[in-house]
Parts: C-alpha cells; structure tokens; sequence
C-alpha cells in the first residue's frame, strides 16, 4: 500500500443551498504524479480539491488517500498526508509571524520542539523564504507570501501536495520560480489552475472538469492539443502552443 | 479616503518601531507588559480631584520615550487621536458638580472642571504608557507575554487574529470605499442606503474568509489549542526594570510629591 495513493471513485456533491457542484468524479492517481485539474470557473475544481484533505466530506461516493477511505476517523491521518495551499495565501498564514505560521502545523502534530525548530528552517530553505522568518504576513509580497504558504505546508511533511491556483498573481519572474520550485518535488501533487502553460511545464497528466464531471482524463500533451475538446470546455490552447504572433507560424508542433 | 489609508499605515509604523535594537526594545515583553499595568493602576486609583498628585507620573512615559528612542511628535497625534473619546466622557463633569473648590485669584475654579482636568490627565498617561508598551515592544510580543502571564488562550488569540487581520479587512473596506467613488457622481451614490449595503457586503465577507481560514487551520492540523514556539528569558535587568518603575509608582501614589515640596519650600521660607 502506497501512501501517495490519491483515489476518488463517483465523488457527488450538492451545496445547501442546492446547487450541485461535482455530479460524480472518478480518478485515480499514483505515486508521484502530477496532475492538473482543469476547467472553466464554476466546474468544480475547488469543490473538487476541499474533498481531498476533508475540508468537505463526500455526500455520495468516495474519497481514498494512501488506501485509506476518507472519513471522520481518518480525518487527522488524511490532512497529515494531503498538503493543501489555499489560492490566496492571507487565507493560510494566519499566524502573527511567518516563523509561527509554519510552526503551527508540526506542533498541531505533536512534534517536540527542536524537531519543529529543524523543520520550519528546513522547509523556509527550500522555498527560499529563510530571510522572512521574523516577519509578518501581511508585510510581504504576493511571491513571498506563496512561497511562505508553501514553506507551511511542507513543514508537515506531506505526501500529497494539492494546490488551488498556485500561479493566480505571481509576476512572471516569481511564477517561473515557483514552477521550478514544483518541479524538485517528489510529491504526488495535484494542481488547479487556469495556467495552462504551468499545466505543460509540471504536469505530465491532465483532467479537465465540466459541469462537475470529468470531461477528459489523459496525458497532458494529448489533452491540450486537442482543439475541439478544449473549446466545449472554455478554455483554449496554452500560448506556447499557439502561433507565433511575429512571424505568423501556424504552431501545434511540439519539441 | 486617504486618511483612513494613511492612519492605519501608521499602526504599521508604531510596530516598525518596536523593531528597533535599544535597551527598552530588548527588555522582556512580560516586564513591560506589567510595568505598564501598575502604572496605568497607580494612575487610575487617584481620587477624582486629584492633579498635582498625578503630575511627577509623566516621568514614565518621557523617561522611555528618551531611552527607546521614540518620536514624541507621532506618539502625541495618536493620543488626540483617541482624545474626543475621553473629552466626552469628562465634559459634563463642569455643568454637573459645580461646587467650587478653588479660587485662583479672582477665577473661582469648580471641582467639574477640576475633575475634567483630571481626566484628561489621566486619559493622557494611560494611553501614552499602552502606546509606548506596543511601539516598545509590538504586539505580538505583548500577546505572547499576556499567553505567558497566564492570560486565558481564547482571549490572546482573539487580539493576535484581531491584530493578524486587521490589515486584511481594511484593505478589502478601502477597494469597496474606493469602487463606490469611482463610479459616483455628484454625490449620487453616495447616501447612507449605498452605504449600508457595503457594510452587509464587508461583513459577508469577513465571514466567508473567516471560513477560508478555519479550513486553512483544520487542514494544518489544528484541534482547538494554538501552540506558540518562543522562549522568553528573564534577566537581571528585566527585573530591575520591573521593582524599579514598580516600586517608584507606589511611592508617588502614596506620598504626593509636589505637595511634599511645596510644604517644605514654604517652610524654608517661613
């Protein structure tokens, strides 16, 4: 049994106030994979990602991580092994300074704490935020304040790592840093984005969501060149995969 | 709306102090924390006439002003920042108790206006010690003192959320203050019904991020208790700070000092 096991089979979800969000997802996803969750605004994905570490529990069907179905007695061992970054970071680091904010997680778990000292400097180094240890939230950038999002999340180390938008309002510099930062893990990651360029560069499968259901489950490069897919889904092809404004060149040829 | 922007930029700025390396930013928080409430203790348990006892108190403040390097000027508009607050709690006093209690020369003096004055003397030092204790200190510190102290954790992380997403809110107000103006015209737009609707809307929105963050704390593990990771270390210095300032307080509370030396001038005379 792998802890990096991510399995949803005919996930259903209805809010209360009756809209029906997910109308029953399937997939699975193994060791180390990276995957992205893609489409149109209102066809599920963030539904989809607060299933994965319990922020929401399954109505119909089912949620299993690391072999283990998701439910109320392995809620703790489930969002130990799923890492979840919020798509707007002052939603996540809600401690006073950034050295607390990634403490919080290793000391819910109990860790002693020289152990936690070791691990939010271990975990600030690899995101490149060690220089922000001391400060407050909301005194750093939109970069720095992912990064330290990032940082938090890894001090727990997860096995799972889900993203929601982890590319919305990054400078372009910032945002290829952080796809390069992505791109060292070896988690199973599972990533929700509009950016479908981060979507070639970091994930080598891809599942497009309409209407809460998955449209298309595949590899990547298959997915995103499929032109007619993509427009009954609302989106389009990824600019590096699009002509050349220049010179004119029809593209879709890949290296 | 650039006066709430500027304003709140220099709540910011009174935390950007307590950054500073000076002998009263080192001290520990837990000794400030409590020199501070002894003294604001000292200075609210005088009777309601009093004034020449109060005055030797201005020490305290003037005295950390001096050693933490502080700007008086800033710290001065922060205390009329607050001051319309006690001004109102005081000015009914002079219609109130109109006994007269002094007479200087021909003014005859009421004991309300004695008792105004008073208050605003009082109202004076209080603020200006609990300001100094943050721009001394900051915050998060003083949370993390009022945690040690034995302060009940529900509370302190009530003021660290508060003081966490302070910041937040009152960016998310100003993008709706600042919508509105864009697309008013001639005041039109403006009235209080447009205004109560963003007040829904701000609150509405408070409370589905207030949502977003528990998921975010739940989803790192969090189960009812906030763990804090910071040593604090009580020196030789901090405690001297502590029985000194203390210790100087009680003595100006029970012996009135300008009295003392009035008497003793007017017997030197005599």
């Amino acid at each position: 049994m792998s802890h990096h096991l991510v399995e949803v089979k005919d996930l259903q979800y209805r809010y209360p106030d009756g809209t029906a969000a997910l109308n029953g997802i399937s997939f699975l996803l193994t060791h180390g994979e990276a995957a992205a969750i893609i489409g149109a605004n209102g066809a599920g994905k963030s539904t989809l990602l607060l299933h994965l570490n319990g922020c929401l529990m399954p109505q119909t069907g089912e949620v299993r991580i690391g072999g283990l179905p998701l439910n109320k007695d392995t809620l703790a061992h489930v969002r130990r092994t799923v890492g979840m970054v919020f798509q707007d970071p002052d939603d996540q680091l809600f401690m006073p300074i950034v050295y607390d904010d990634v403490a919080f997680g290793p000391l819910n778990l109990g860790l002693p704490p020289a152990e936690v000292d070791q691990l939010v400097n271990a975990s600030l180094a690899t995101v490149g935020a060690s220089h922000l240890k001391d400060r407050p939230p909301y005194r750093l950038s939109g970069g720095e304040k992912r990064a330290v999002a990032i940082a938090a999340v890894l001090a727990m180390s997860p096995d799972i790592l889900v993203m929601d938008e982890p590319s919305a309002a990054l400078d372009p510099k910032t945002r290829r840093q952080l796809i390069e930062l992505l791109h060292t893990f070896k988690h199973t990651r599972i990533i929700a984005t509009h950016d479908l360029d981060l979507v070639l560069d970091l994930c080598s499968r891809t599942i497009i969501l309409k209407d809460g259901r998955v449209a298309a489950d595949g590899p990547t490069l298959e997915i995103l060149q499929n032109q007619e897919l993509l427009d009954s889904c609302n989106l389009e092809k990824p600019l590096c995969l699009q002509g050349c404004p220049v010179c004119g060149a029809k593209s879709g040829a890949i290296v | 709306m650039g006066n709430i922007e500027t304003s709140l930029l220099n709540i910011g700025y009174l935390e950007t102090l307590s950054y500073q390396q000076t002998p009263l930013q080192r001290l520990d928080p837990r000794v400030k924390l409590l020199t501070t409430l002894v003294f604001i203790i000292a200075v609210v348990s005088f009777g309601k006439y009093e004034i020449t006892g109060l005055i030797p108190f201005v020490i305290y403040p003037v005295a950390l002003i001096a050693v933490g390097d502080l700007p008086p000027a800033y710290l001065a508009r922060k205390i009329l920042l607050a001051a319309p607050f006690a001004f109102f709690i005081g000015i009914f006093n002079p219609l109130l108790d109109r006994t007269i209690l002094v007479h200087l020369g021909p003014v005859a003096i009421s004991g309300g206006w004695v008792s105004f004055a008073s208050i605003m003397l009082r109202f004076c030092l209080t603020v200006s010690a609990a300001l100094i204790l943050i721009a001394a200190t900051g915050l998060n510190a003083v949370c993390l003192a009022l945690d040690k102290l034995g302060a009940p954790r529900a509370f302190v992380m009530q003021l660290l959320f508060l003081y966490r997403y302070i910041f937040v809110l009152t960016d998310e107000a100003l993008r709706l203050v600042r919508a509105r103006a864009l697309r008013s015209f001639q005041g039109r737009g403006l009235g209080l019904k447009v205004f109560s609707f963003m007040i829904g809307q701000l609150l509405l929105r408070t409370l589905a991020r207030a949502r977003r963050i528990h998921l975010a704390m739940l989803s790192r593990g969090f189960a009812g208790r906030i763990h804090l990771l910071r040593p604090l270390h009580l020196g030789g210095r901090d405690v001297l700070f502590l029985l000194g300032w203390s210790t100087l307080f009680v003595l100006l509370r029970w012996y009135n000092i300008p009295h003392l030396l009035g008497n003793l001038a007017a017997e030197l005379i005599g």
